[in-house]
């Protein structure tokens, strides 16, 4: 056993999180809903197409969120189970005309078996080693995508065009402002979804493992099929997040699916605060609207003022959202007792 | 004053403020975008990202709306020149697209750069009706002016440059057994089926040898000594510079002397023929539309001192030797010719219209004879080529200007 493996394992990859801390309050998480519903009402569709892929990476970060600061396994392909969301859902949509909110089971089922598939291989890997092994997913998936074989399928390079729905029942919404509320409920759904699962035995036992395998497994923890299982789910719902993207973009290209988009989403967990489910859309936002400020600070530095902005955030709250998020806690709580 | 003559006089002078109220409504006509002082253009380039050299197109483009503005604007109106970036990445194009469209306001998007970039946002800019003008793609798609009339391209197309080639080996080599390398994506793809086309029911049996290679691959040697192994007397070099430089040299170590022609993609002297060897690329023949910057002979023509100055005022740290750089100057030309030909009817639907009936326009930097034109059917503005032969150490034109429009 080499010192460079030991130290891998020695530190912890994932501070513990008790469960409690991972979620909001009811008063704010209903604040917070309330905004989620009334805001689109007042603004441009440019703004609400925004918020459209606010929700989306939120949900890809969420799900990144559960492996990670769930059971402490290292990703840095879900890009690969976000391109196979989108293209499920594209090519369902387009060749075989089935209706768009009937292939986000679909989307999320496939990629929850091609998770759990990738997750037994990665049994046998920690760490740094796991982050490699998935990250070798990443790159190879825009290629893949560009295969001969499944070209009439994909499109090859040259991509998929998908048509956006309309609102249902002839609600008077426009399609933006519909796709929105569409994807809110199902986040919601998600959201709600991965709370309850990380409150359950299933995501006890995924803790335990993040915080000590091997006394999880002295506690009679299934630790293969529990490590599986969280790949699994995370695939599963990077694979929906995928879906909705390809709707709401109405292209998918293998161009859009590189390793670019696995680091940000791992970026936005990191910023949002690893283990802080609610932090996800904070990590989301910063993945989607900090670019556009860097480059509108400079064009031709724009990578480099990301990196110093970055850079800030990591010195500055290097526990992310959670941690302005209890600071703030413990204000109010203060300000209440005076 | 009879009353008749009253009426006639009352009548003629109505009849002279209605046509004046017309004519000054006809003057000034604006959609989002443009008012009396000012035009603004979106662009979508990618200045990050693997495409990032790409990104000099922009900034040179940039440069020249500056010295337009400079010199007075568009008949009185500024440039308001915004450009984004987009990673080259297809959803990030859509959110800078619809960004540019319904918050910033554009009246156009102009030369967006990228085939999967603009596949993205081709449909939501025809449903806004928003022109998607001049994009900087080599893809055949973007003349369909039936299925999306709000979008347009610019360069020759992939296509028509083979089919140019095939009509020349039809024509004086009728005999020829062709070997073909091509990159294996839909650049390479493009061109492969302008070949196959322009050779039509010959290709068949003209085409010995077909070898495709991944863009990946560190070198494409084992290709070349295959292909040379089927006996072929002509060369089609369907390869990006790098790939087209090492296919030059292995050509003269392994002494294959095919009729060898090679994609104007790669045509460049500075970063193509000169690393590959002068001595090694004599004979090769190729095409061009605009000048390369990198070859002597056009050291004094007018064009090239006019660029050179532009660059020396606007744009100094440009790369001389970058051939996009150029390519960029002369687009940013062609947008000026049609917001200039709109007038004061600055409506998207008149921007198309302008844009679609250009007529022999030469902007500075294209080759002599070549010319962009378009009308209501043709959205391929560059179409025509100049074969070119290298000699020496520079290329040399010989032959007509040469057309040929593919549709998409």
């Amino acid at each position: 056993m080499s010192a460079a493996e030991e130290v891998v394992t020695e530190a912890p990859a994932v501070e513990a999180v008790p469960k409690r801390a991972m979620t909001l309050g009811y008063g704010t998480s209903l604040a917070v809903l309330a905004a989620l519903i009334l805001i689109p009402l007042f603004v441009k569709n440019f703004i609400i197409f925004q918020m459209t892929m606010l929700l989306i990476y939120g949900l890809a970060v969420l799900a990144l969120n559960i492996l990670t600061g769930g059971s402490g396994q290292f990703s840095l392909g879900q890009s690969a189970f976000y391109a196979v969301g989108a293209y499920t859902s594209a090519i369902l949509m387009e060749h075989a005309g089935m209706n768009y909110a009937l292939t986000l089971p679909i989307a999320g089922l496939i990629c929850f078996g091609f998770g759990f598939l990738f997750g037994q291989p990665a049994l046998r890997l920690s760490g740094v080693y796991l982050a490699l092994a998935t990250f070798a997913l990443a790159t190879a998936m825009p290629q893949l995508l560009k295969l001969g074989y499944f070209e009439h399928w994909t499109g090859g390079v040259q991509g998929l065009v998908v048509t956006k729905p309309d609102a249902p029942f002839g609600l008077p919404m426009g399609q933006d402002m519909w796709l929105y509320y569409f994807t809110l409920a199902v986040s919601i759904a998600i959201y709600v979804a991965s709370v309850n699962l990380l409150r359950s035995r299933s995501g006890r036992a995924f803790m335990a493992i993040r915080d000590n395998e091997i006394a999880a497994s002295a506690m009679g923890v299934d630790v293969a099929l529990y490590k599986t299982l969280a790949f699994g789910v995370s695939a599963g719902i990077t694979g929906v997040a995928g879906g909705l993207g390809a709707i709401a973009v109405q292209f998918v290209a293998p161009d859009g699916y590189t390793i670019t988009l696995a680091i940000s989403l791992f970026l936005g967990m990191v910023v949002g605060g690893v283990g802080w489910l609610p932090g996800s859309i904070v990590g989301s936002a910063f993945i989607i609207f900090v670019p556009n400020i860097a480059e509108s600070i400079s064009k031709g530095l724009s990578g480099a003022v990301f990196g110093v902005l970055l850079f800030l955030v990591i010195f500055l709250v290097p526990h992310g959202a959670r941690q302005v998020a209890i600071v703030a806690q413990q204000l109010i709580a203060k300000l209440k007792k005076n | 004053m009879s009353p008749t003559r009253q009426l006639a006089v009352v009548a003629a002078a109505f009849a002279l403020v209605t046509a004046s109220g017309s004519a000054a409504l006809a003057q000034k006509k604006y959609d989002t975008g443009a008012t009396d002082t000012e035009i603004k253009i979106g662009n979508i380039m990618p200045y990050s990202g693997p495409a990032s050299a790409y990104g000099v197109i922009g900034r040179t483009e940039a440069a020249y709306f500056k010295m337009i503005n400079d010199q007075g604007g568009i008949n009185g109106r500024k440039i308001n020149f915004i450009s984004y970036d987009d990673n080259y990445s297809p959803p990030k194009t859509v959110e800078q697209a619809r960004k540019l469209v319904e918050s910033d306001e554009v009246l156009l998007i102009f030369n967006s750069l990228g085939t999967p970039p603009n596949s993205a946002i081709q449909k939501y800019m025809n449903q806004k009706k928003v022109p998607q003008l001049f994009v900087a793609t080599g893809a055949t798609k973007w003349n369909d002016p039936q299925n999306f009339p709000w979008t347009m391209g610019w360069q020759p197309n992939y296509q028509s440059e083979t089919v140019i080639y095939a009509k020349y080996i039809l024509k004086n080599h009728p005999n020829a057994k062709i070997a073909v390398l091509y990159q294996n994506d839909d650049y390479g793809k493009d061109y492969l089926k302008g070949l196959k086309d322009g050779l039509g029911a010959k290709a068949a049996s003209m085409i010995v040898a077909e070898d495709s290679y991944e863009v990946s691959e560190p070198t494409i040697d084992s290709h070349i000594v295959r292909l040379k192994a089927s006996g072929a007397d002509v060369f089609m070099n369907i390869t990006t510079p790098k790939f087209a430089a090492q296919a030059i040299k292995k050509n003269a170590e392994l002494g294959w002397k095919p009729l060898h022609f090679l994609n104007n993609v790669s045509g460049s002297i500075g970063s193509v023929i000169k690393p590959a060897g002068f001595e090694n690329a004599q004979d090769i023949i190729s095409s061009q539309y605009f000048k390369d910057p990198t070859d002597a002979q056009w050291k004094t023509d007018k064009a090239m001192i006019a660029w050179n100055e532009f660059l020396d005022k606007y744009y100094p740290e440009a790369n001389r030797s970058d051939a996009s750089v150029m390519y960029a100057y002369i687009v940013s030309q062609g947008l000026v010719h049609v917001l200039k030909a709109c007038g004061d009817n600055l409506t998207r639907e008149n921007v198309m219209k302008q844009a679609a009936s250009i007529r022999d326009y030469e902007p500075a930097g294209l080759l002599p004879g070549v010319k962009v034109n378009t009308s209501a059917t043709d959205f391929a503005p560059l179409s025509q080529l100049q074969l070119i032969r290298f000699k020496g150490e520079t290329w040399e034109r010989f032959g007509e200007v040469l057309s040929g429009d593919v549709g998409g």
